[in-house]
């Protein structure tokens, strides 16, 4: 098997001239085998200068800091132009969609909300929408329901826009940017940690409503959150705005103008930067959303320095659909009313610590062996779903999240598809890259704002 | 009740599913089919419907009985394909209407010229392609692997879906990349998990496993897990191939 193969010249390969870098290939009985060794450093270098030409190939990433991630970026580089540019992703592929179909409809909640990491909430809502959807219980979902999941929306959407930011202004050596951007988004994720019980990977949407109710004191806490965030948002103004070197470093840079959006689909704030502005909320409005009023900020500027204007103003926007949303907070229950599809019992913090309802607890254990039946079923084997396929779309902060959700009427969902758009968004990078300088790609690989997690789910 | 007297549709019994396409036939309860079985319920046995074909009117979005916006799509896109010589019978294989959603099943060879007839035509204008999902139907026999494209038209502000399917044994699907090139990375990832060919793509390899990478994850005959990993040194097989106590 292990045939000398350094020195020995391989017949159908003669060498041209002196040493080479590879030993040429060689015929196995389990196929052709090509041995790469080492070259010589000057015959390297040699060889490149007599190309005369400076064209490189980097891999920037998987592990690069400023590529979002474990994104691959391939590019051809010709001095300080980047001749071609190619993403490798799937280096964060953990096979949500297929893991899905091994578990029931609402357990897929708690695997959705891990998929683009910074904004689980839209994650969560966009496939609890199919579902509902696909179950016909859509116009059940009780008002207050439907308000929380819009107050958690735009509260992601201010938290995921601030990483957007921060690590942005990072990429740029704008520090500062950094710092403000990750204390304001401390401030939303105490917010989900107040609510749901964790910061990130939430969980708290399921099919047909939300896992429990506000706890005590969230009102309070959001609206003094939206007070403080309103104090702080004209710092991104003063930092980056109006700073003659972030406009330099981006104004013109990662150029798509309308009709290339169109064609690679891309949707969101860069479409939006692009002067078109379509938004689902405004479009097609779900959970409530043409009850709110605010507006869809737009550039024409179809380059990085536009999309941050837009995210910035997108949160201010969201503040206020966020304060619209406590005006609306009316008492009542936060799951439908249907005893087969909504969980027996709202969680409560008992004396030990523990997420129990000791009253639930009591009934099902003393008085009412049909009700311990009943929750034992629904919580092991899940509620039924009738087949069918819907699509449900949300405007999540990166642009139009797809849920694709089909049912083969049993317990666990057959197959779920997200169309996430920081995947679509991605293909952008070619059009966006090639021609320009090796910084701008890091520019424009930020004002895209891709998530690994939703990019390889 | 005289005999001519046309029967009140509310006062008959509902329609028990025996309409709609048959993709399967479950047996039992609980999934388990490697034993005896010890539950009682083996002899149950479901048979897996999708919603069947509409007929006219198809209605729009959001219920709404008589002719509506669905009806005006099928009218422009029948008349749009006739315009270009193609009978819509031939093309569109049924039309479903589920969920207040429209389908329009494609026979895969004039997949093409119906995305781009919907693209193009001022009528329909469908110009945002939201990519392509994979769903593998293995009881759906001779159509096992479906394509479903949702179509966005932001100016008329519509959402349609395309369904196309292929056998198994030929899983041969026209690309869309020239007219949708957003399908690029959409198209290489359903290739990549369900292993369909998508002819006419212009570099069509996997995009999320390794280039080298056996088999197509999320084919339903590919099983969780399903392959072995190493961990600390030894070699943990795949779930199904682990022992197990039954």
């Amino acid at each position: 098997m292990s045939a000398p193969h350094s020195s020995r010249p391989s017949p159908g390969h003669p060498s041209p001239e002196g040493p080479r870098s590879t030993a040429g290939p060689r015929e196995t009985t389990e196929g052709t085998v090509y041995t790469v060794t080492g070259g010589d450093w000057d015959e390297v270098v040699a060889g490149a200068a007599k190309a005369d030409d400076e064209r490189i190939i980097v891999n920037m990433g998987p592990q690069h800091p400023s590529t979002h991630g474990v994104l691959r970026l391939i590019l051809e580089i010709d001095g300080e132009t980047v001749t071609e540019a190619r993403c490798g992703i799937g280096y964060l592929h953990t096979g949500i969609e297929k893991n899905l179909e091994y578990r029931n409809w609402t357990q897929g909640s708690t695997f959705v909300t891990r998929m683009d990491y910074l904004t689980p909430f839209f994650n969560e809502v966009g496939y609890c929408l199919g579902v509902e959807r696909l179950l016909g219980i859509e116009d059940q979902i009780p008002e207050r329901a439907s308000v929380i999941r819009v107050m958690l929306m735009e509260l992601n959407r201010i938290s995921s826009h601030l990483v957007y930011a921060a690590t942005g202004g990072m990429e740029l050596g704008a520090i500062t940017v950094m710092f403000t951007g990750f204390r304001d988004r401390e401030l939303i994720l105490d917010l989900f940690e107040l609510i749901t019980g964790l910061r990130m990977n939430h969980a708290y949407v399921r099919p047909g409503g939300l896992a429990q109710d506000l706890p005590p004191g969230a009102v309070d806490q959001v609206s003094a959150f939206v007070k403080r965030m309103r104090k702080h948002l004209p710092e991104y103004d003063k930092l980056a705005t109006g700073n003659p070197i972030f406009k330099g470093r981006t104004q013109n840079v990662g150029y798509l103008d309308l009709s290339g959006c169109m064609a690679l689909g891309i949707t969101g704030p860069i479409l939006r930067a692009a002067g078109l502005p379509h938004d689902l909320r405004k479009a097609q409005p779900y959970c409530g959303y043409e009850n709110y009023e605010f507006d869809i900020p737009t550039a024409d500027t179809c380059d990085a320095y536009g999309r941050f204007v837009i995210r910035l103003e997108e949160m201010r926007q969201s503040l206020r659909i966020v304060e619209q949303c406590l005006e609306r907070l009316r008492p009542g229950p936060v799951m439908v009313a249907d005893k087969k599809i909504a969980w027996p019992a709202q969680l409560a913090l008992g004396p030990d610590g523990l997420g129990n309802s000791l009253d639930h607890i009591k009934n099902i254990m003393g008085t009412s062996m049909e009700a311990l039946i009943h929750h034992f079923k629904l919580v092991t084997e899940g509620f039924r779903v009738p087949a069918g396929q819907v699509y449900t779309a949300i405007e999540s902060p990166k642009g139009e999240l797809g849920v694709h959700v089909v049912s083969d009427g049993g317990t666990r969902p057959y197959r779920v598809h997200f169309r996430d758009p920081s995947f679509t968004n991605l293909q952008a990078v070619a059009a966006m890259c090639e021609g320009g300088q090796v910084a701008d790609v890091i520019v424009a690989v930020a004002s895209i704002d891709p998530v690994m997690g939703g990019v390889d789910r | 009740m005289t005999s001519e007297e046309q029967p009140d549709a509310r006062n008959l019994p509902g329609q028990r599913g025996d309409t709609g396409e048959v993709i399967g036939v479950r047996k039992g309860m609980f999934g388990a089919n490697n034993g005896g079985d010890t539950t009682g319920y083996g002899g149950l046995v479901r048979t897996v419907r999708l919603p069947g074909a509409a007929s006219r009117p198809y209605g729009g979005p959001r219920g709404g009985e008589g002719y509506g916006e669905f009806d005006e799509i099928a009218d422009e896109l029948e008349g749009a394909l006739e315009e270009q010589g193609l009978l819509p019978e031939n093309a569109i294989e049924k039309t479903v209407v589920d969920r207040g959603e429209l389908t329009f099943h494609i026979a895969r060879e004039h997949l093409p010229l119906v995305a781009r007839t919907l693209r193009d035509d001022p009528a329909l204008r469908f110009e945002l392609c939201t990519g392509v999902s994979g769903v593998h139907f293995p009881g759906d026999k001779g159509r096992e692997l479906h394509a479903v494209y949702h179509l966005r038209s932001i100016t008329h502000n519509r959402l349609i879906r395309l369904e196309v399917t292929a056998p198994d044994s030929d899983p041969h699907i026209p690309s869309l990349v020239s007219v949708y090139p957003t399908n690029d990375w959409h198209e290489r990832e359903t290739y990549d998990f369900f292993g369909l060919v998508f002819d006419g793509h212009p570099a069509l390899t996997r995009i999320m496993m390794p280039d080298d990478w056996q088999g197509h994850p999320q084919r339903k005959d590919y099983p969780l897990g399903g392959i072995p990993v190493e961990y600390k040194g030894a070699e943990i097989p795949a779930p199904d191939q682990r022992r197990s106590y039954s």
